[in-house]
């Protein structure tokens, strides 16, 4: 039974690590946009969101059908 | 072009056109701390990723784009400007060039991007009570499986220190609502889950101390965690209504073109317009503020503001209440008052007194709790008188029995039963193009007994169209060609109607206030006016109809009519078969009132009613005891709406109208009003099956409890079982769509006599 004595904080140290993580990314507004997101993973563009002012290169700039 | 498929429908989509759109959509953006100019856009055209993603890749890829990113659930696009000077519209024509209409929200003038803090407080609830279930429930599982001495004991210590901060920290919204109903010196649903949560608690605390076997941990955060869940997606649905509504284009502007000093004009916000200030009023606005026209002639259309179906002429001297819509001509008017004593501001004002239509509801979730929670109180205390009786005075084992009734009866099934009911049929609604602004207006539209309709704009479209035609076809090309160069309603309707090619006419003259004047070889033509086209031929004068008529010849008059909404009949009649009378109020006269009565069948009708009149007359049957709905769309309905026991306004109405409304319907077709009682009705009726199923399961539960059979596992069961049931019932009212409700019903629909 003394293994009880490091599984219980092990299982509440990583629910605690799980809240953590919800937390964060609630914080970082990443449920302000639920539908959205679930459409985004189509995208067929594999290039991370535009840098600041940048144009993205021509190459980049496909149509979609 | 970016796409091809938004080419379609670039048609329809608004570029900015005028100097005061121009002007309102910069004065929407704010000024960010680092220089850049930011502002959202409401888009509610966007339907899928591909709109996401096409309108990204466009305005990211511009120069003056710092960043844009839309947001679907919302349908919102928020668009970083660089440098604050940059020009906003450019974004809004380039967002119509992709055929999407963009209306500039207004944000407020923090510097944050607002947030939804009531839905991240509960989310965050919601996640501690979720952490905190799934561990207890591992310890509890441990103890329900044999965990004996020693390690119980420590298993429920360990279960404490895990309960106690999980149900202070989670169970604050439901606390402070059943405290705030018990200060109100009322009951609602939050007292009795509050009672039970915290004796759940307090027993299973002494419990752990004493070392006894039986604690409820488990069963008081479990019970929070989905009562949270509830709550959160009832949140999430009353969010997203919100932010449907206040998405609708705004029809009063919310500032003017005034004139300066020296003469020129400049945007300044409504708030600071003050009376005597001239403000200019291009064709295509609505007047900000109650105003005398000092120059220019035009056409004005009053639908929204009185009822008045068609176009009115005015001239300098005429007063104009603030919403008016200027048709025709540019023309400068001299503010009679400041906007908050508008006729717009009474109106509001009207609304805010009006609303006593909803005085005295009680939901149906508050009245089952001032049944519920005396009986089991009662219960709870006559259990404990039983036991003390029965044992001789343990007054331990007693108190545990009574607590254990409490916690079983602990309404979770109950306070699931209505938000997920709810929830579904928003959903469902949302579908169909109808947003609901909460859920005591879908309990309040499920018990309607008669329906009031206002005719402008609600049981019509507020479009007039051309009766008769003529035939002689050198007439109707040249109606056609003068009618394509002027934006009244009349002329519009002509060109709509006339399939004809144009004439070809030169010196093209637009006399706002009168009509179009040209001539095609050598002669003239005008098409405007009957007086004013009388007096270039022989013709009646002094019609209410416009008319056409060449040089020397005979006028012709073209009657207007007005359009029905579409589904208009099918609306009435079914309110009709369903022995619910209908009652058509409205402001115009009784000549055009009565005709569109026999068009859709109403009997009973009264025109020509005053704003006054008609919350007059909504107050009278609420004071006979009767449930009116209220369907209008313009500010003279705003008290109306307020006064009715539950209001439903189109979304091409009034900004007021809107906002004072329970539900929008957004498509134009006005049987989304007796399908939305259909779902109001439906979803009743599966809330009373989960009362049902929720009290089933106490009359299983309780005698139990009485006995003293519960354990925790029972209590576990119990709750989780019953909470479940009661969400799969509510799930079935996605399955009860109608099932073809244009093929069958449309036949019926002939054979009811008109």
């Amino acid at each position: 039974m003394t293994i009880l004595a490091i599984l219980i904080p092990v299982t509440l140290l990583m629910g605690i690590v799980g809240l953590g993580a919800f937390f964060w990314t609630l914080r970082s507004d990443q449920y302000e946009d639920l539908s959205g997101d679930a459409e985004r993973i189509l995208f067929d563009d594999d290039r991370p969101l535009p840098a600041k002012n940048a144009r993205p290169p021509a190459k980049f700039k496909e149509t979609t059908p | 072009m970016l796409n091809n498929r938004s080419d379609d429908s670039a048609a329809n989509a608004r570029p900015v056109s005028g100097s005061l759109d121009r002007a309102e959509t910069r004065a929407s953006m704010r000024h960010l701390k680092n220089g850049d100019g930011h502002i959202v856009f409401s888009l509610p055209g966007i339907k899928c990723g591909g709109c996401v993603s096409s309108i990204e890749r466009a305005l990211n890829a511009r120069d003056d784009v710092v960043l844009a990113r839309v947001n679907l659930t919302l349908r919102q696009a928020s668009v970083t400007l660089a440098g604050s000077d940059t020009d906003p519209s450019l974004i809004v024509d380039n967002l119509a060039r992709l055929g999407f209409d963009a209306i500039p929200t207004e944000m407020g003038d923090s510097d944050t991007y607002p947030q939804d803090t009531t839905g991240r407080l509960l989310l965050r609830a919601m996640a501690i009570a979720g952490f905190g279930a799934a561990n207890i429930m591992l310890l509890s599982v441990g103890v329900w499986s044999g965990a004996q001495g020693q390690t119980r004991e420590t298993f429920h210590l360990i279960s404490a220190l895990i309960a106690v901060p999980v149900v202070v920290y989670a169970g604050r919204p439901f606390f402070a609502s059943a405290l705030s109903a018990l200060r109100a010196g009322r009951t609602n649903m939050d007292v009795p889950i509050t009672l039970g949560v915290i004796l759940a608690l307090v027993l299973s605390l002494f419990e752990t101390l004493r070392g006894g076997e039986h604690v409820f941990f488990d069963a008081s955060v479990t019970l929070l965690f989905f009562l949270l869940a509830g709550r959160y997606l009832d949140h999430l649905m009353r969010e997203r209504a919100r932010s449907a509504v206040t998405g609708l284009a705004r029809l009063v502007p919310r500032g003017a073109m005034v004139r300066q000093n020296d003469g020129r004009f400049a945007y300044v916000r409504l708030t600071e317009v003050t009376p005597d200030a001239i403000l200019s009023v291009g064709p295509n606005e609505r007047l900000p503020t109650d105003a005398v026209i000092v120059t220019g002639a035009t056409d004005l259309d009053r639908s929204l503001v009185t009822g008045e179906a068609m176009p009115v002429t005015a001239k300098p001297g005429d007063t104009l209440e603030a919403g008016t819509l200027n048709l025709t001509g540019r023309i400068e008017v001299r503010v009679l008052r400041s906007a908050d004593e508008s006729f717009l501001a009474q109106m509001i004002h009207m609304q805010t007194a009006a609303e006593n239509g909803r005085e005295g509801y009680v939901r149906v979730a508050d009245r089952v709790a001032r049944l519920y929670a005396p009986v089991i109180h009662i219960l709870a205390l006559a259990t404990f008188a039983g036991w003390m009786i029965m044992t001789g005075g343990d007054w331990q084992a007693s108190a545990f029995v009574a607590i254990s009734v409490l916690i079983i009866t602990c309404p979770c099934a109950l306070g699931l039963a209505v938000p997920v009911a709810h929830v579904v049929a928003a959903g469902r609604l949302m579908r169909m193009g109808i947003l609901m602004k909460d859920g005591s207006a879908l309990e309040r539209l499920a018990g309607i007994d008669r329906a009031v309709f206002d005719k402008t704009g609600t049981i019509t479209t507020g479009t007039p169209i051309i009766g008769v035609v003529p035939t002689d076809p050198a007439v109707r090309s040249t109606v056609k060609a003068l009618a394509l160069h002027s934006v009244h309603p009349a002329a519009r309707a002509i060109v709509m109607r006339l399939s004809d090619r144009p004439a070809h006419i030169q010196h093209v003259n637009d006399v706002p206030g009168f009509g179009v004047e040209a001539s095609i070889g050598d002669r003239r033509a005008r098409l405007g006016r009957s007086d004013w086209v009388a007096e270039i031929a022989n013709g009646p004068a002094g019609t209410a109809s416009p008319a056409f008529a060449f040089e020397g010849d005979t006028a012709v008059s073209f009657d207007l009519t007005e359009t029905l909404r579409p589904g208009a009949i099918k609306a009435i009649a079914m309110f009709e078969r369903s022995d619910i009378p209908v009652t058509m109020l409205s402001g115009d006269i009784a000549d055009r009132a009565n005709s569109v009565a026999g068009m859709v069948g109403i009997s009973d009708v009264q025109h020509g009613t005053t704003p006054a009149e008609k919350i007059a007359m909504l107050d009278a049957l609420h004071r006979k005891g009767h449930r009116a709905l209220m369907v209008g769309d313009g500010l003279n309905d705003t008290g109306a709406l307020a006064a009715a026991h539950v209001s439903m306004a189109p979304a091409s109405g009034s900004d007021a109208g809107r906002t004072a409304a329970d539900f929008v319907f957004l498509r134009d077709r006005l049987d989304a009003v007796p399908a939305a009682w259909r779902v109001a009705r439906d979803t009743a009726g599966i809330v009373r099956q989960n009362f049902g199923l929720a009290i089933a399961y106490n009359c299983i539960a309780v005698p139990l409890a009485v006995a003293g059979m519960v354990t925790p596992l029972i209590a576990a069961l119990a709750m989780s079982g019953s909470s479940i049931v009661v969400t799969l019932n509510a799930l079935r009212l996605n399955k009860s769509e109608p099932s073809s409700p244009h093929a069958t019903t449309s036949v019926d629909i002939n054979q009811v006599p008109a």
